[in-house]
C-alpha cells in the first residue's frame, strides 16, 4: 500500500515537473495571448483561431454547467463573463473542471481530461469575455520570510501554518503540496470555490508567498521524521503507539505475565 | 571485591545496615503492570534532567525583538523573546534540539504512563482500603502533571502555544462569577497579559509545579513502603502474606534496566520523529491563527468537548451568566476529577463489600459491574477525546464537519450507556470461563435431564462452594 | 547461493536461543521457611536459583560493550557533527543496551529469589483510643472549651483569608479592563503595517484585517476583520447598517467563544450551490452569519460577533465611528449579548 502511494507520488511529481515546464513557457505565452482581448489591436491569427478552438471545446465540454454563451446557468454553474483566463487556467490546469457534479467541491485531481493545447484555447475562449489575465509569477525573487508573514496573516487560517490543508463548516480545504506557484498566484486572484480573493496582494507579495510554498512542500525538518506536519494528533499517536507500545513490552519482558 | 569497607564506611557514620538490610529485602511482587508507575517515575527524572538545560537557554519574556539566527523562513521577523529563545537553543544549540524533543516526549509519556498506570489501579481495585489516600494522591498528580504539561506546551510563544493560551484563558474567564477576577489575576490583564505573567508560568512550570510533584512522588513511594504493594491472589498469596522478588539484586538490577529502557526510547524519540517544529509555526500574534491547531494529546479531551459543545449558555435577561466555553473547558474536567476522587466511595457504595482491608487484588473480569463503570467511565472521557482528534480522518474520508460533530454530539450522549452494558456483558462472559486463582469457579454447570429440562448442579469444585458462601455478593451477582 | 547460508545462520542464531531460553542450570532450592513470621525476623527465601550461564554473561558483557560505543559515538558527534538524528541515534542506542544489560542481568545472571513477607495490620483499637485520650487531656482543666476552640478556629480562618489577599495584588483591578478597547470615534483603521485603509481597499469577496491607529496590535480589542457586502443583502436593522459604508462591515477579530483569531472567511463563488458567506474560527470552528450582523449559525459559539461602527472621511479611508458594538473577546458572566440574539 504505502509502495504504491510512492509510485503514484512519484509519477504524480514527474508530471507535475513536466507541466511545470511546459506551464512556464505555455504561460508567458497565453498572458501575451490574453492581453490582445482587452486590446484588439494587437490581435493575431492565432489568438482567433484559439478563441474558435476554446469555444467548440466549451460547448462541448462545459456549456452543460455554464451555458452556451458562458451566462451560467441558474443552479448548476456561474457565469464565466468576467472572471478571465485566470480563473480559467486554475480550474482546468488543476483539473477541478470539468466537474460531473455541479454541486460537489471541485478538488484537485491528478488525472488529466485537457491537453495543454487545449486548456490554452479554452482560457483563451474565456478570457475573451474580459476579466484579469494569466499572472506572473517568480518564486525566485520572493522572500521567504516576507511570505511566512503574509502566508500566515492571510492563508494560515484556513489551509494550515504549513499547508497541509484543513477544514470548514461546509467545505474542505486543500492542502498545497502539489501546488506549483504558478497555482498561488492564479488563486489568491481567483479565490476558487469559497476561498475570498486577496487582490490586495502585490506582485511582490504573490512571489513571496509563492516562495514560501514552494519552501514548505518540503520544510526544515531538523527535529527529525515530520509525521506530518500536522502538530499534536500524529504526536500523540507516536506516543502512544510506538513509544507507550514498546515500553509496554519492555515491562512485559521485564515483569511477570501471568496472574497464576 | 571489597564490599565491607564501603558498607563498614557508611554504618560507622550512619547507621545504616539495619535499614540498608531492610532496603535489600523489601519485596516487590511481580507482575508486568506494576511497573507502569515506574515508567512515569523514570520519565519524570528524563523531564528534570532535560528541562534543567532547557531552562538555560529559555527567557520567559514578552520583549519584542528581531529574528536574525540561521533559519532563513523567519530571518528578519518580529517576534518575542521568548519564541526567539526557543528557535534559538532547537536550532542553533549544539545538542539543544534532542533535548527539548526529548523533554516534550517525555512529558508525553510522563502523562500517559500515568494515565495507564491509574487505569490498572483502578480495574484491579488497588485503590481500596488501606490505599485510598495513596490513590487521591496518585490522582492529584495526574492533574498537576496535565497542568505542569500545558504550561510547558504554552512558554515557547509560537502560533500553537498562543492559541492554547487564549483558549485557556477563555475557560478561565468562562467560570462563572469568579472567572474575570481568576483570568485577569493569572494573566496580570487581560489576554495576552502582562509581562508578568511569562515570569509567572515559567515559574510554575520549572519551580512551583516540579516541586510539588517531586513531593507527591516522594510521599506516593513512602506510602507504598509503608503499606506495601497490592498483589494478584495465588498459592502463597493471600491477603496476609506476599510473595515476590526482594530488592536485591534481581529486582533493583530489572528496574534500572527499565530506567535505561525509558531513557533510551525517548532519547531514540527526541532524536529522529520530530515534535513540536515551533520554528514552522512561526510566532504568535493576536490576530494570528492556524486551521487544525491542536493541544498535546493530554488535553485533547478539552477540545474535543469544547468543539463538540452545541452553543448553549445560561442567560439572565440580556447578560450572559454561564458562557459556553464553561462547559467543555472547565465543568467536564471538574468533573471527570471529581469522579476519578471520590472513586474510592462509589466502588464502596456499590461494587465492593464495605470497609473491608484489601490487599489482593480483582483481575477486571472479578467484579463485572465495577470494571464495566470504568470503561463506560473511560469512553465518557475518550469520545471527546476522539472528537477532538480524527477531523483528519473525516478530512480524508470527505465528510462533512457539520455531520462529523452532530455523529459525536450524539454518540457523547449514548456511548457510556452503550459501553457499560458490552463491558458488563464481556466481564461476566469472561468471569464464568475460568475459575478464580483462590475462590474457584464461578460459573454454574446446567445438565439436561432425559425428560428435556435442565437442573443446575452448582459448583463442582469444593472449595468455590466455602468460599462462594463466604462472599455473599458474589452469588448475587451470578 | 547466499541464500542457504543465510537460512543456516538464522536456523543457528534461533537455535542458540532457544537453547539459551531453555537451558537452565539446575540450582539448588532451597526450601522456604513458611508462614506464621515472627515480628523483625527477616523474610524467608521460598525459591532461589541461580540462573547464571556462560551465554548470559556474554550476552550481558556485548550489551555493556555497545553501551560504551553509543555513548563515544554520542561524544564524538557532539564535537564534530552536532546533528540532531545522529545525537539521538547515539545515546538512545546506548541506554536501550544498557537497559539490555540490566535486564538480562537482572533476570538471567543474578540469583532469582521469591520470598514472603507479612501484610502489616493496620488500625489497633486500644492503640486509637489511647491516642484520643491523650488529645483530649490536653485540654484538662480548661472550662469555656468550646468557646476557646471556636475563637482559634476564627483567628487561624483570618490568618488564612488574609495571607491569600497578597495574591489579589498579582493582577491589576479588574473593574473595566474586560470593557476596554483601543477604539474610539475618529480612530483611523490601518494594516499591520500603519497603512490607513481606505473604502477601496476592502472590496467583495475579500477580507482584510484593521487595526486602530496607533495603538497596540497585541490587544483583544484592536484586531477587526473587515469584509464587503452589497448593501441589500445585509440584515440588520437601519441604524446598525448606517455605520457600514458602502456595506463594509468591521468585525472583531476575537471568536466571542475561545478567543482564537477568526481568520477564515468562507465566500462563495457561486451562491446556487455553495455555503453563505461566513466568518469561521479555526479553533472549534465557530461559524458567523456576516449578512445578519455575524449572528452565530454553526459551532460553540454563544453570541455575535462585536460590530465596530465605521464611516468614511474626507479621503475614503475608514474611521471608527465609535466603540465596538458588544464586548469583544471571550464571554465572561455578565456580559451582554449585544445584538446576539436575532
Amino acid at each position: 500500500m504505502r509502495r504504491w502511494g510512492r509510485r503514484i507520488r512519484i509519477v504524480v511529481a514527474v508530471l507535475c515537473a513536466g507541466l511545470a515546464v511546459v506551464s512556464v513557457s505555455g504561460h508567458s505565452f497565453t498572458s501575451r495571448a490574453a492581453t490582445p482581448s482587452t486590446a484588439p489591436a494587437a490581435g493575431t491569427r492565432s489568438q482567433a483561431q484559439l478563441e474558435r478552438a476554446g469555444r467548440q471545446l466549451f460547448v462541448e465540454g462545459c456549456s452543460s454547467c455554464h451555458g452556451m454563451d458562458a451566462r451560467g446557468v441558474s443552479g448548476r454553474g456561474p457565469s464565466l463573463r468576467g472572471v478571465g483566463a485566470v480563473s480559467a487556467d486554475f480550474y482546468l490546469r488543476t483539473h477541478r473542471m470539468p466537474l460531473e457534479n455541479g454541486s460537489e467541491e471541485p478538488v484537485r485531481r491528478p488525472q488529466t481530461f485537457y491537453t495543454e493545447q487545449q486548456i490554452r484555447a479554452l482560457d483563451a475562449y474565456v478570457g475573451s469575455f474580459g476579466g484579469p489575465p494569466i499572472p506572473k509569477v517568480d518564486p525566485a525573487s520572493g522572500n521567504v520570510a516576507q511570505g511566512q508573514a503574509l502566508f500566515t496573516d492571510n492563508c494560515a487560517g484556513c489551509h494550515q501554518i504549513v499547508a497541509r490543508g484543513g477544514i470548514v463548516p461546509g467545505a474542505f480545504i486543500p492542502d498545497l503540496e502539489d501546488s506549483k506557484p504558478i497555482d498561488v498566484a492564479e488563486a489568491v486572484k481567483v479565490g476558487p470555490y469559497v476561498m475570498p480573493k486577496f487582490t490586495h496582494l502585490d506582485q511582490q507579495d504573490v512571489n513571496d508567498i509563492a516562495r514560501y510554498v514552494q519552501q514548505i512542500h518540503d520544510p526544515e525538518d531538523r527535529g527529525g521524521w515530520g509525521i506530518g506536519h500536522i502538530g499534536p494528533v500524529p504526536e500523540g499517536m507516536v506516543t502512544f503507539l510506538l513509544a507507550m507500545a514498546a515500553l509496554i513490552l519492555g515491562i512485559r519482558i521485564i515483569g511477570e505475565r501471568t496472574t497464576e | 571485591m571489597n564490599v565491607e569497607d564501603p558498607v563498614r564506611f557508611v554504618d560507622e557514620r550512619l547507621g545504616a545496615t539495619s535499614g540498608l538490610r531492610k532496603l535489600m529485602r523489601y519485596v516487590f511482587p511481580d507482575h508486568w503492570s506494576f511497573m507502569l508507575g515506574e515508567i512515569a517515575l523514570y520519565a519524570f527524572i528524563v523531564l528534570i534532567g532535560t528541562g534543567i538545560f532547557l531552562a538555560f537557554y529559555y527567557s520567559p519574556s514578552d520583549a519584542e525583538t528581531v529574528y536574525r539566527g540561521s533559519y532563513a523562513p523567519l530571518q528578519g521577523l518580529g517576534m518575542t523573546e521568548a519564541y526567539r529563545s526557543t528557535v534559538h537553543l532547537s536550532l542553533d544549540v549544539p545538542g539543544g534540539l534532542l533535548l527539548r524533543q526529548t523533554h516534550h516526549w517525555a512529558a508525553n509519556i510522563f502523562i500517559a504512563s500515568i494515565l495507564f498506570h491509574m487505569v490498572r489501579i483502578l480495574f484491579t481495585g488497588a485503590f481500596r482500603k488501606p490505599r485510598e489516600l495513596n490513590y487521591l494522591v496518585g490522582v492529584t498528580m495526574l492533574m498537576l502533571a496535565v497542568l505542569e504539561g500545558f504550561a510547558g506546551y504554552s512558554l515557547p510563544d509560537d502560533l500553537l502555544s498562543g492559541m492554547g493560551l487564549v483558549i485557556a484563558y477563555a475557560v478561565a474567564l468562562s467560570i462563572p462569577f469568579v472567572g474575570p477576577s481568576l483570568a485577569v489575576l493569572i494573566w496580570d490583564g487581560e489576554y495576552p497579559g502582562g509581562s508578568d505573567f511569562w515570569d509567572r508560568l515559567f515559574t510554575l512550570h520549572i519551580l512551583i509545579l516540579p516541586l510539588v510533584i517531586a513531593t507527591l512522588i516522594g510521599l506516593h513511594l513512602a506510602m507504598i513502603m509503608r503499606q506495601h504493594h497490592t498483589q494478584f491472589p495465588g498459592k502463597r498469596r493471600t491477603e496476609k502474606q506476599l510473595e515476590g522478588t526482594p530488592m536485591w539484586p534481581a529486582y533493583a538490577l530489572r528496574s534500572t534496566g527499565l530506567l535505561f529502557l525509558v531513557v533510551g526510547v525517548l532519547f531514540l524519540l527526541g532524536g529522529l520523529i520530530q515534535i513540536n517544529p515551533i520554528w514552522e509555526w512561526g510566532p504568535f500574534e493576536v490576530y494570528r491563527s492556524t486551521n487544525g491547531a491542536q493541544p498535546d494529546w493530554y488535553l485533547g479531551w478539552l477540545i474535543g468537548g469544547l468543539r463538540e459543545m452545541p452553543p448553549l449558555e445560561i442567560h439572565f435577561g440580556s447578560y450572559t451568566v454561564v458562557p459556553n466555553p464553561f462547559w467543555g473547558g472547565a465543568a467536564f474536567p471538574l468533573v471527570a476529577f471529581g469522579i476519578l476522587y471520590v472513586f474510592p466511595l462509589i466502588d464502596r457504595r456499590f461494587f465492593s463489600r464495605k470497609g473491608k482491608s484489601h490487599n489482593l487484588l480483582d483481575r477486571p473480569r472479578d467484579n463485572p459491574r465495577r470494571s464495566a463503570f470504568i470503561v463506560a467511565f473511560l469512553s465518557w472521557v475518550a469520545i471527546p477525546f476522539v472528537a477532538g482528534a480524527v477531523d483528519r480522518v473525516f478530512f480524508r474520508l470527505t465528510i462533512p464537519y457539520t455531520a462529523e460533530v452532530w455523529f459525536f454530539r450524539i454518540l457523547s450522549l449514548v456511548g457510556p450507556f452503550i459501553v457499560y452494558a458490552i463491558a458488563r456483558r464481556i466481564f461476566e462472559d469472561l468471569r464464568r470461563r475460568d475459575p478464580h486463582p483462590l475462590r474457584g469457579w464461578n460459573g454454574r454447570i446446567v445438565r439436561r435431564t432425559p425428560t428435556g429440562g435442565f437442573e443446575t448442579l452448582g459448583a463442582t469444585d469444593g472449595r468455590a462452594t466455602t468460599t462462594v458462601a463466604e462472599h455473599p455478593e458474589e452469588t448475587v451477582a451470578e | 547461493m547466499s541464500d542457504p547460508k543465510r537460512g543456516g545462520f538464522r536456523d543457528w542464531l534461533l537455535a542458540s536461543v532457544v537453547v539459551r531460553l531453555l537451558r537452565r542450570v539446575p540450582a539448588p532450592k532451597e526450601e522456604g521457611r513458611h508462614v506464621p513470621l515472627r515480628p523483625g525476623e527477616p523474610p524467608p527465601t521460598v525459591e532461589r536459583e541461580l540462573p547464571a550461564t556462560a551465554g548470559s554473561e556474554r550476552l550481558t558483557l556485548a550489551a555493556l560493550g555497545l553501551t560504551v560505543l553509543g555513548a563515544a559515538g554520542f561524544m564524538v558527534f557532539y564535537v564534530a557533527f552536532p546533528d540532531t538524528q545522529l545525537l539521538g541515534l547515539c545515546l538512545g542506542l546506548a541506554f536501550v543496551f544498557a537497559a539490555v544489560a540490566c535486564i538480562v542481568a537482572g533476570k538471567k545472571l543474578v540469583p532469582q529469589e521469591k520470598v514472603l513477607e507479612e501484610y502489616h495490620e493496620f488500625g489497633d483499637p486500644e492503640r486509637q483510643l489511647e491516642v484520643a485520650e491523650m488529645v483530649r487531656r490536653g485540654g484538662d482543666g480548661i472550662s469555656r472549651r468550646k468557646m476557646l476552640l471556636g475563637a482559634a478556629g476564627a483567628a487561624g480562618g483570618t490568618v488564612g483569608v488574609a495571607a491569600t489577599f497578597p495574591l489579589a495584588s498579582l493582577g491589576p483591578r479588574v473593574d473595566d479592563i474586560l470593557h476596554e478597547t483601543p477604539w474610539k470615534s475618529g480612530r483611523r483603521v490601518v494594516d499591520a503595517e500603519g497603512k490607513p485603509l481606505t473604502a477601496d481597499d476592502v472590496k467583495e469577496e475579500e477580507f482584510r484585517t484593521g487595526f486602530p491607529e496607533g495603538a497596540s496590535q497585541h490587544e483583544l480589542g484592536s484586531p477587526i476583520i473587515l469584509v464587503r457586502l452589497p448593501l441589500d443583502e445585509i440584515e440588520v436593522p437601519p441604524d446598525r447598517k448606517a455605520k457600514m459604508p458602502e456595506g463594509i462591515i468591521g468585525f472583531s477579530k476575537i471568536c466571542t467563544h475561545a478567543g482564537c483569531a477568526i481568520s477564515m472567511y468562507r465566500y462563495p463563488t457561486f451562491s446556487d450551490t455553495q455555503p453563505a458567506p461566513a466568518l469561521v474560527c479555526p479553533c472549534h470552528y465557530s461559524t458567523f452569519d456576516v449578512r445578519r450582523g455575524g449572528e452565530v449559525i454553526f459551532g460553540p459559539a454563544g453570541r455575535s460577533l462585536p460590530i465596530l461602527p465605521l464611516r468614511l472621511n474626507d479621503a475614503r479611508e475608514l474611521v471608527a465611528d465609535g466603540d465596538f458594538f458588544g464586548n469583544v473577546g471571550p464571554s465572561w458572566s455578565g456580559v451582554r449579548q449585544e445584538g446576539g440574539k436575532t
